[in-house]
């Protein structure tokens, strides 16, 4: 285990809203490369916070304090340009969020736009029918690639935000919540999505649904009230949970 | 018992949906009333030549008036003059009050922001007449004379707050969902206003143009301190020059004229409908 080269390492990370209390404490941990990470725990206790550390999301917030070291290959993100942090780490939110202006084509393309970077326009086709594909969701719109993103079904405007992150070539994807907002059959789609998505990207999830956990996450993250309770892999946290706060969260007595 | 209850409270219904109706009814009297007034009085002055000939000099108007033939002339120096102005103003104020209204919703939490906001509140509750006689001082005393130029810049200053306010108020209720997930796909913060906001936002900005000229369309007191007025179809922008309002208002003032005011009064309130209706059906469609 050690043997790999985490591509992402939280130490001794902290994040605060106010001076008075922290959201996140403390938090040590290694991703490996390419592999999916759940983040479990009840609602509060700074899932959300830790994944938005990551892509500097807290920069656009001047009260919001982070404190330790999260690094990105080696190089802590912390005191990166945020535009290059966010250009290698993605991030999908829990409502599915096209930009409401723009075409399924544009919307796949905003990246480079956001980035004031140009493409040849086989460079665009060749880019928006790969990422499409990837995210399964090629066949479904390929003849209406200049309809507004807002008018496909939530499953797919979802489909549609991870093909606009991954457009990017990010080292990293954060979900927060991607399928909550989704149906059943979105949910499994983009479940099967991730599995395949594995080879390109390191995912970091956060999710309630324990069954989503344990089907596509190879490690697992328990936190509690900001601080992370447990990580290792998604197995042995499921059978055989260490801490007892785990246990009762997993056994439905906690959240 | 249970019966008279509900009887009770129907007709407490009817009884507060009659209120309303008569209210709305009551709000509705005096402007269907204007709209008529204007409209009888104007409809028949409207012709071709109303809109293509300037006002009639003193010696058409005397001819007519020995001939017994309806008074000549028409308002075409005035809407010549309306839009020279006009178009001068919005070209300026759509930058600047977008560049403002964009300043203050993104720093809404900034001391000099907030200073910013409320001075604009201010400036909108300006009597226009202020803002005449002050860009008189300013503009016309300076340049030794009356202008298009020194007109545009007072309804420059009248639309400027209309503008900032509308632009900010559409970007401060998009989701803040929008602009993060712009950032987050590492966008600077300019770029993800211009390509993912402002785009979202146009519906209510443009609205707001349309709002502000609407406003500034129908002012007359600036422009007596301003532009002055004119008689006859003129292009350049640093001469006096005429508007719709001043005609209306010099058309009262010439007991020979006075059949022109209702063609040029319905000229004025169409136009100002127009645009209403215009910006009332792209709010709704934007927002759909
Ligand atoms: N913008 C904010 N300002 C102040 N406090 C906040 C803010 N956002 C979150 N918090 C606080 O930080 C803590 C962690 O919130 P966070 O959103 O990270 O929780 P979460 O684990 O994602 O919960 P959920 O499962 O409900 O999404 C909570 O106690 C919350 O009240
Ligand atoms: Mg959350």
């Amino acid at each position: 285990m050690e043997s790999v080269k985490p591509i992402l390492e939280f130490k001794k990370t902290c994040v605060s809203y106010t001076k008075q209390t922290m959201a996140v404490k403390y938090v040590s941990a290694a991703i490996e490369r390419n592999t999916i990470t759940a983040i479990m725990g009840p609602s509060g206790c700074g899932k959300s916070t830790l994944l938005r550390a990551v892509n500097l999301m807290h920069n656009l917030y001047p009260n919001i304090r982070v404190d330790g070291e999260i690094l990105l290959n080696n190089e802590n993100i912390l005191s990166m340009e945020p535009i290059d942090v966010r250009r290698r780490v993605g991030m999908v939110f829990q409502r599915p969020a096209p930009f409401p202006t723009m075409s399924i084509y544009d919307n796949v393309l905003s990246g480079y736009t956001l980035n004031g970077i140009r493409l040849s326009r086989n460079q665009k086709e060749e880019t928006v029918e790969h990422c499409l594909q990837s995210v399964a969701l090629w066949d479904e719109v390929k003849d209406v690639l200049n309809k507004k993103g807002t008018f496909l079904s939530g499953g797919q405007q979802q489909r549609l935000c991870i093909a606009r992150a991954l457009a990017m070539k990010p080292d990293v994807l954060l979900m927060d919540e991607p399928t909550s907002a989704l149906d059943p059959i979105a949910t499994a789609h983009i479940e099967e999505l991730m599995q395949d998505l594995q080879k390109e990207v390191t995912i970091l999830i956060v999710t309630h649904n324990m069954g989503q956990a344990m089907r596509i996450s190879s490690k697992s993250m328990f936190m509690y009230l900001g601080e992370l309770v447990e990580y290792g892999n998604t197995k042995d946290l499921f059978s055989n949970p260490k801490d007892e706060r785990t246990k009762a969260y997993l056994t439905g007595k906690m959240g | 018992m249970d019966k008279l209850k509900i009887r009770n409270r129907l007709a407490k219904d009817k009884a507060l949906l009659w209120t309303v109706c008569l209210l709305a009814t009551l709000t509705a009297v005096p402007l269907f009333a204007i709209l008529g007034e204007v409209f009888i009085r104007g409809y028949n002055q409207l012709s071709w030549s109303f809109f293509t000939e300037p006002t009639p000099t003193a010696y058409r108007v005397m001819k007519a008036i020995e001939a017994g033939t309806p008074i000549p002339g028409g308002i075409a120096n005035g809407i010549i003059g309306t839009m020279l102005m006009l178009g001068m103003a919005v070209i300026f104020a759509i930058p600047i009050g977008i560049l403002c209204g964009v300043f203050l919703a993104e720093n809404a939490k900034n001391r000099y922001a907030q200073i910013v906001s409320y001075l604009t509140d201010l400036l909108q509750g300006t009597p226009s007449v202020i803002i005449g006689i002050v860009t008189y001082i300013w503009v016309v005393v300076p340049m030794k004379g009356y202008s298009a130029i020194a007109g545009s810049i007072a309804l420059f200053i009248m639309m400027l707050p209309l503008i900032i306010r509308s632009t900010e108020e559409t970007l401060k209720i998009l989701p803040s969902s929008l602009k993060e997930a712009g950032l987050a796909l590492g966008g600077n913060r300019a770029r993800v206003m211009l390509k993912v906001q402002i785009p979202a936002a146009f519906g209510g900005i443009f609205t707001g143009v349309l709002l502000a000229i609407s406003r500034v369309i129908g002012e007359t007191a600036p422009l007596m301190f301003t532009a002055l007025g004119c008689s006859f179809v003129r292009f350049s922008i640093d001469k006096p020059i005429s508007a719709v309002p001043l005609l209306i208002w010099e058309f009262f003032n010439d007991p020979y004229l006075q059949e022109l005011i209702w063609g040029a009064s319905l000229f004025l309130l169409l136009f100002v409908l127009i645009l209403n209706l215009t910006a009332k059906y792209l709010a709704k469609k934007w927002n759909q």
